[in-house]
């Protein structure tokens, strides 16, 4: 009898964990942050206090210079930082692909950075990019280039910040590639090479096709993490308010501006809205990057079907 | 979600030296590693290990060091006066922070597997009605980024009395949407049917089941897990920086943060700190680094 309780009950039980500390610590404030979204809400409002205003939070975003840059930087950002940590990764992965001495360590090598802190992480990469003392502008100077002070700049600060992205994922997503391209089969490689195939040219017309559903994973992923970057344009800030990413807002990030928001202006009706400003963005940004992604199948897939043609 | 499907055992085959030709066909070259490809792999590890070099460089110099031109590039023995004047900056709190990280990840970490498993091993395992349906529902809630909750999350720490108080930084990330699938997709390959239905046939209830047989199946995959959720929450900055908002009691970010805008002119002992920090994710590392990287490239990590 008790057996016949627990074969038919306990799974639910087994599952229930995640559903409840989901439900409180999820799934309730994402609808709540909805519901605030739609209200003038500052610190001291409560449900009956605040004043309700339908669309208005939005519409107020939508017209707002300061979170439009906040969003050219966020996307800025993401581009340096997605495409050319994808490309490098594609080469890495290809040459740990190989045969190779050392593979354990060469592997390890590679993803170090990953297992970094990222503060840790900002406040070298900070340093490095330091006006007077930093190692970069040094070496600039040795070619004859004049310091840069890499703060001052918005192009300035997203070349540094998203070097730091680049310089953290690079290795691992390198991995995930090189996992995906051990499944491939080697046998048509060795009949390519025999039809007299580049190794070059059998990584764009072979190799990077077939990763495709891996590439649109990473990218995906990439474009989620890369939307939502806080603590390195943060830290790399610095100053008196770094959450406003530096005095014309060069290095803001959309989630800066958030915490401006909540955290310097107290207004958390309006911190909701950009959170879900936030989310929309980052659901076209995948749909975009998803079609994006597809799209290069076909190209490829047709470039495929003319070299087994010949 | 992914092409990259679970293959629990399916270790890495490297090309390994064929035997069968003795000399280097055009399918050998193929894999043949040429000095360009030890060159670039070379060059990608240096890059990636000298910026932790040179956070060890300056945390062992004395803060002079830092404004020489042309910059230090080797270590010096400074290491520990700055970990003194670090330890001793009670502003900065470190070592509290320290602590605090350990804890928070520690104690995550844990109910993370335990929860992930074993909701994984029901997905996986047993039947049930509306399993496939609850399993989708847990896909979703990934797709949901930690900032859509943060306003809410705070007023409701506030009013339990949890603000400034790790519970709040570790209650709401004790389960993982990510954790389950992967726990599932493991499970599901990794533990034959045939070894669950012998234990229930021995009167083994579904937990004695999952104690005893699937939990030491699901080794690798909790060891990967495990690793991964430690390191998430060691670094976790957004939340943990609303929730703790009292600068003496931070995580080891914050602590960091705090050091690095409050006594920018030190940086030697700013670096100590990076380096502490760093030091128990690195250890860890050297240790698992092989788990580690069969578990990124199982695709169990991402799928």
């Amino acid at each position: 009898m008790l057996g016949r309780l627990d074969i038919k009950y306990s799974p639910y039980l087994y599952i229930a964990p995640f559903f409840v500390v989901f439900g409180i610590f999820g799934l309730w404030p994402l609808i709540y942050t909805l519901r605030m979204s739609l209200y003038d809400w500052d610190l001291g409002s409560t449900v009956e206090t605040a004043k309700f205003v339908g669309l208005d939070n939005f519409v107020m975003f939508l017209k707002d210079d300061d979170f439009w840059n906040s969003v050219v930087n966020t996307l800025a950002l993401f581009l340096m930082s997605t495409v050319p940590q994808l490309i490098l990764a594609l080469i890495l992965a290809n040459a740990l692909n190989k045969r190779l001495r050392g593979r354990t360590l060469l592997r390890m090598g590679v993803l170090i950075p990953n297992i970094t802190s990222v503060a840790a992480v900002s406040i070298v990469f900070t340093q490095l990019y330091s006006r007077d003392f930093g190692l970069i502008n040094w070496l600039l100077g040795l070619v004859g280039i004049d310091p840069i002070e890499w703060q001052a700049h918005s192009w300035s600060s997203w070349v540094a910040i998203s070097s730091m992205v680049d310089w953290r994922w690079t290795g691992y997503n390198a991995l995930i590639f090189l996992a995906a391209m051990q499944s491939i089969p080697r046998d048509i490689y060795e009949s390519a090479s025999l039809d007299g195939a580049s190794s070059w040219r059998q990584f764009w017309t072979m190799t990077v096709p077939m990763l495709r559903p891996t590439i649109i994973f990473v990218t995906i992923i990439s474009t989620i993490g890369g939307l939502q970057l806080y603590g390195e344009p943060l830290l790399f800030t610095g100053g008196g308010n770094p959450l406003l990413g530096g005095s014309d807002r060069q290095s803001q990030t959309v989630t800066m501006f958030l915490m401006e928001q909540f955290y310097m202006k107290f207004e958390l009706g309006r911190a909701a809205t950009v959170a879900w400003l936030l989310f929309i963005m980052i659901l076209v940004f995948s749909v975009i990057n998803f079609l994006f992604t597809r799209s290069l199948r076909s190209a490829d897939g047709t470039a495929k079907k003319k070299k087994v043609k010949r | 979600m992914t092409a990259t499907a679970v293959r629990p055992g399916a270790r890495e085959a490297a090309p390994a030296p064929s035997k069968r030709r003795k000399s280097m066909g055009a399918a050998e070259r193929l894999w043949h590693a040429s000095p360009l490809t030890y060159i670039t792999l070379l060059a990608a590890v240096a890059l990636s290990i000298f910026p932790l070099y040179y956070m060890f460089v300056i945390a062992t110099r004395t803060n002079d060091a830092v404004g020489q031109t042309p910059p230090p590039i080797t270590p010096g023995g400074e290491i520990g006066s700055n970990v003194d004047r670090l330890v001793n900056n009670e502003g900065a709190a470190f070592m509290t922070g320290l602590v605090n990280s350990a804890i928070v990840a520690t104690v995550v970490t844990v109910f993370v597997v335990f929860f992930s498993s074993l909701a994984g091993f029901a997905f996986a395992k047993l039947r049930f009605q509306g399993r496939n349906g609850l399993m989708l529902a847990i896909l979703i809630t990934m797709m949901v980024p930690t900032q859509l909750g943060i306003v809410p999350l705070y007023q409701m720490m506030y009013e339990w009395d949890l603000h400034n108080k790790l519970p709040s930084v570790i209650l709401p990330f004790l389960v993982s949407g990510f954790g389950v699938f992967m726990m599932r997709q493991y499970a599901s390959q990794a533990v034959p049917d045939e070894l669950i239905e012998a234990a229930r046939m021995d009167g083994c209830s579904t937990f004695r089941t999952y104690w005893n047989v699937v939990l030491p199946g699901l080794r690798p995959a909790i060891a990967v897990l495990g690793l991964f959720t430690f390191m998430e929450q060691w670094n976790s900055f957004l939340w943990p920086q609303i929730a703790l908002g009292d600068p003496l009691n931070p995580t080891v970010q914050l602590s960091l943060q705090r050091l690095s805008q409050g006594y920018y002119n030190d940086y030697s002992q700013v670096f100590a700190g990076t380096l502490l920090s760093v030091v128990p994710l690195l250890v860890i590392f050297i240790i698992f680094g092989r788990q580690i990287i069969g578990g990124i490239m199982e695709g169990a990590v991402k799928a």
